[in-house]
């Protein structure tokens, strides 16, 4: 999906900075479904080429500077297997 | 395109998933299929139970038997796994017991409406106190795809090869009828209005019912010729239609026809323990003793719970 070119630019787009977020992908738990790469509203993740332990191929992030720490990929995710977080989230989770 | 490292560098500890608190990561990989949309419920489900705040010794799941009957396996609250069809009954017996908690049913259209059904209205038509969540994906789906009260006409199943030519039910409409005080139906694509419908509803009192229209990639997809559960995703996408004023003549859902979503009912109706107090209250008067909520033990105080009890109540009643 091409970045969104369908939404006017906001006033106060050069006040408000956009949140960033980092993707996680647990790739030995992913089957392969492709509803995050479909639906993500950034085009951050592809379906990636190589092969995890069960045969499925993983999503992979092809563009970590376009997430916005969105959740959506983490939501839609039926296996649990990929989750974005911010920077203070990674602190709490990763000490 | 350039293809940039992925940051941070694999070296580093990886946090641990942030639903782990509320779901038993020990388990996964699950056991559904790729492409179906029962994780995607069970992970708004989790979603929910962080926004409402409640910890997990505040919920329990009980779920029946089928794909969707695994779920109470995942989640780490107080969870039980009933025989077919009667997650029900079960969860009014926890209802009736432990007011004080909420109550979660978790299963899907096979085991609820189909050998459930009348566990299903007489629970609606009481307002017993519980969340039911029903993820629809129109077939018996772990016993190898049979037609279920659910399959949309001309749909095919095992045991319609030339497609259903019955009408199925459509569950909003039975849960309105029957009586509940909250109905909302959502596609798993909508992952943000399950989850504000899940954490509205478990802040409620009475019945309350969600149906989850989540894609099945191996069997009913398979068999119907639709691709993959990802096609039915998109479909979802192209096809779903929010109106929560909807008759309930829009809410039939034909094969790979418009799905009307949206939370049809909200209203306040005294629950089934709510009416029996203030109707125990009136007739009885001072000899009514409520039971006592919040606890596991019985207490001798608990009109009804032993026979004995049970008698003087209905002498009383009589004299």
């Amino acid at each position: 999906m091409p970045e969104s070119n369908y939404w006017r630019k906001p006033f106060d787009a050069d006040k408000v900075k956009s949140p960033d977020g980092t993707v996680y992908v647990i790739k030995d738990r992913c089957k392969g479904c492709g509803f995050c790469v479909e639906f993500c509203p950034r085009g951050v993740l592809v379906l990636s080429t190589e092969f995890n332990r069960k045969g499925y191929h993983p999503p992979e992030v092809i563009h970590p500077d376009r997430c916005v720490n969105c959740d959506l990929c983490e939501r839609i995710c039926p296996e649990f297997a990929i989750y974005c977080l911010n920077q203070e989230e990674i602190i709490e989770l990763a000490p | 395109m350039t293809v940039t490292e992925v940051k941070p560098d694999t070296t580093r500890k990886i946090p641990e998933h942030p639903k782990s608190l509320l779901l038993r990561m020990d388990r996964m990989p699950h056991i559904w299929c790729s492409r179906c949309g029962i994780g995607i419920t069970v992970g708004c489900f989790a979603s929910a139970m962080e926004k409402t705040g409640l910890s997990p010794d505040d919920i329990t799941v009980t779920s029946g038997i089928g794909c969707t009957g695994r779920v109470a396996g995942y989640v780490k609250a107080d969870s039980f796994h009933t025989t077919h069809g009667r997650a029900i009954p079960f969860t009014v017996g926890l209802a009736l017991t432990r007011p004080d908690l909420k109550h979660v049913v978790f299963s899907g259209d096979g085991d609820l409406i189909s050998i459930g059904g009348n566990h299903f209205i007489h629970a609606a038509r009481r307002n017993q106190n519980m969340l039911v969540i029903c993820v629809n994906n129109f077939t018996y789906a772990m016993t190898g795809g049979q037609l279920a009260p659910t399959t949309p006409v001309t749909a095919r199943a095992t045991t319609a090869p030339y497609g259903s030519f019955e009408r199925p039910f459509s569950l909003p409409t039975l849960a309105i009828s029957a009586g509940a005080s909250y109905v909302a139906r959502w596609t798993s694509l909508h992952i943000r209005r399950i989850t504000d419908s899940m954490t509205e509803a478990l802040q409620r009192r009475g019945f309350r019912f969600i149906e989850i229209i989540a894609p099945c990639s191996t069997i009913y997809a398979r068999r119907n010729k639709l691709g993959t559960g990802l096609d039915l995703m998109k479909y979802y996408y192209e096809n779903s239609v929010i109106d929560h004023n909807a008759s309930v003549d829009d809410l039939d859902i034909g094969f790979q026809s418009k799905i009307v979503v949206g939370k049809f009912v909200d209203k306040d109706r005294p629950s089934y323990g709510k009416s029996m107090h203030e109707h125990f209250r009136k007739v009885l008067g001072n000899k009514y003793q409520p039971p006592v909520s919040g606890k596991m033990e019985i207490d001798k105080s608990w009109s009804g719970c032993t026979e004995s009890q049970d008698t003087t109540v209905t002498d009383e009643v009589q004299s």
